[in-house]
């Protein structure tokens, strides 16, 4: 018999959602984490606006992490490893998981994987800029992490670059600690933060949001000195003749997350190229058999109460009676991705949830879900943006061999 | 006037205009839109998050937040006095490090477990 019930691997929301829930099933779960402490990014997230949805109140990021710390440190059915390090999956009739700590090699077995470990951000590397790589130059997850845990001030005068929400916060954190952020450079023409953060983050302050802008060059050998912004067009190219030199010494990267799927990619786990995590079905569970994937680690969420959410989800199917899956696909149009991307008839409740993001900005809209041909679902939207992730719960009922579409159409044309 | 609601994450873009009658708000999808507009237009006020030094090396900060909202003119004045203070005990969330602060009417509140 194995050891445990599921492993969690992650001990952000994600981790501790899926393990209360499994746990609250009465399964005996392992949750581990390689830092020392749990809340995964949440840690560093003191700013509020965390659990509007799930609990009503305008909580700050460690807050939120801290209710459901609580919760995984009172259950006696959650063992918790703290500064341990996953370093091999290997799946026999059972998942054995070999991991790293102070204590050596250890290997733990379990019938289910939950995979939780989160995103990264995209990096410098990542985008175009020529010049020097000096010091200075980091991305805002990093520049969070030094002023929120470390209580250092990597600026004193700063360029950022993207207008992702993480971004956004940055701006207001680094300009309540005293330094400058001259702007925030997006390079495509609209912003890709949430509304409300530019405007508490960006207008309450005075810092001008450019769109349509990029920083073409760093300069700066030990230390960023400058940067070079420059306009680009619509393809992204720079329009010559628009450069212009900002002093600054550090410049911050806010250009998205992608998930971090090299646990899943070890384990030959189907990966979406939309989403960039693993394809799953409604209750979560990847192309492997008792192989789940939650959170960031899944798809990009902008809000943790979701996160939340689907951990749950697969918290609770893991611990359900096993049977033979039968996975249909989800064909979709007008989606930048739609989640789950496969359903398990085998295991298909009156309502399934979905979550969503547009593949283009909407003034309004309609969203369709029809089943052989004939609509069997719809809902009117107004404003659908692509940074903004929505949740809809859709009744489907289906039989092996029909054919399921997903459209999102524009809401003005009929 | 165009403001956009902060109470939730749908972050409405309200249309708000003072009338004889008073405040007049459209595009809010719920009411707390109306008095978020209200407020804007006449005492704007916002919450605070930020962190406050420790004494512990493990932990040099710990997390903080206004226990309610400020008015937004004193957000700068706030962060200037939360600059002097310094945990000095391990805090758990929810206790109030500065009751009352500058007399602005909330409380400042760690917001995470200083205990390892
Ligand atoms: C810098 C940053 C700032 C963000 N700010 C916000 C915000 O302001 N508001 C918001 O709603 N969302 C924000 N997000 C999104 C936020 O990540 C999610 O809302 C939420 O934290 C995702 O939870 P998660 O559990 O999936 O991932 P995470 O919180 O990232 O947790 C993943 C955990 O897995 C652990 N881990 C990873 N690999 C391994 C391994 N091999 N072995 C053991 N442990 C491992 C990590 O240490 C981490 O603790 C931010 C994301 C980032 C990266
Ligand atoms: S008006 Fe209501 S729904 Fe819209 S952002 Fe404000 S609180 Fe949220």
């Amino acid at each position: 018999m194995s050891d445990y019930k599921a492993i969690v691997i992650g001990g952000g929301p994600a981790g501790l959602a899926a393990a209360l829930a499994a746990a609250n099933e009465g399964a005996k779960v392992l949750m581990i984490e390689r830092e020392a402490r749990l809340g995964g990014i949440l840690k560093q997230c003191v700013h509020d606006g965390f659990g509007v949805i799930r609990f009503g109140e305008k909580l700050s990021g460690c807050e939120y992490a801290q209710r459901f710390i609580n919760g995984v440190k009172q259950n006696a059915n959650i063992e918790v490893r703290l500064q341990t390090f996953v370093i091999q999956i290997e799946k026999t009739e059972e998942f054995r998981i070999t991991a790293t700590s102070a204590r050596g090699i250890e290997v733990f077995t379990a019938e289910n994987l939950v995979l939780a470990n989160g995103c990264r951000e995209r990096t410098a590397r990542q985008v175009n800029i020529h010049g020097t790589r000096p010091a200075g130059v980091m991305t805002a997850g990093v520049a969070q992490n030094y002023v929120n845990l470390q209580g250092a001030l990597p600026t004193k005068r700063c360029v950022i670059l993207g207008s992702g929400d993480i971004g956004l916060i940055m701006a207001r954190r680094l300009t309540l600690e005293g330094a400058q952020v001259v702007g925030v450079y997006e390079a495509k023409s609209t912003p890709s933060g949430l509304t409300r953060n530019i405007s508490q983050c960006l207008t309450d302050f005075n810092i001008p949001l450019h769109l349509s802008k990029t920083v073409k060059r760093v300069f700066g050998n030990n230390r960023v000195e400058a940067v070079e912004i420059c306009d680009v067009n619509d393809k992204m190219e720079y329009i010559d003749g628009t450069e212009e030199i900002i002093a600054c010494d550090a410049l911050i990267i806010s250009v998205g997350l992608i998930p971090e799927n090299e646990l899943a990619e070890s384990l030959h786990i189907q990966i979406d190229p939309r989403t960039k995590g693993p394809l799953v079905d409604q209750n979560m569970m990847t192309s492997l058999d008792g192989v789940y994937s939650v959170g960031n680690a899944l798809h990009v969420h902008d809000l943790v109460d979701y996160v939340s959410e689907t951990a749950e989800i697969a918290g609770k199917a893991l611990t359900q009676p096993k049977k033979q899956r039968e996975w249909t696909d989800i064909q979709h149009n007008g989606f930048l991705y739609l989640v789950p991307q496969k359903l398990d008839l085998a295991a298909l409740a009156d309502k399934t949830v979905f979550y969503f993001r547009t593949a283009i900005p909407l003034a309004s809209a309609i969203l369709k879900a029809s089943v052989d041909g004939e609509v069997v679902f719809t809902k009117k939207y107004a404003h659908l943006k692509p940074p903004e992730m929505e949740k809809v719960e859709v009744p489907l009922q289906l039989q092996q061999g029909q054919k399921v579409v997903f459209s999102l159409e524009d809401g003005e044309v009929r | 006037m165009r403001l956009v609601c902060i109470v939730c994450p749908n972050g409405c873009v309200l249309e708000a205009e003072k009338t004889p009658e008073g405040i007049k708000v459209t595009g809010n999808k719920c009411k707390r839109g109306i008095a978020f507009a209200t407020e804007e237009l006449t005492a704007p006020k916002r919450s605070l998050t930020t962190t406050v030094a420790t004494v512990y090396p493990d932990m040099p900060v710990v997390p903080v937040r206004t226990d309610g909202e400020i008015p937004k003119e004193k957000i700068f004045d706030l962060m200037a006095y939360l600059k002097k203070v310094k945990a000095d005990k391990r805090y758990r969330a929810g206790e109030v490090i500065c009751k009352d602060a500058m007399g602005l009417g909330a409380d400042i509140i760690i917001t995470i477990d200083m205990i390892e």
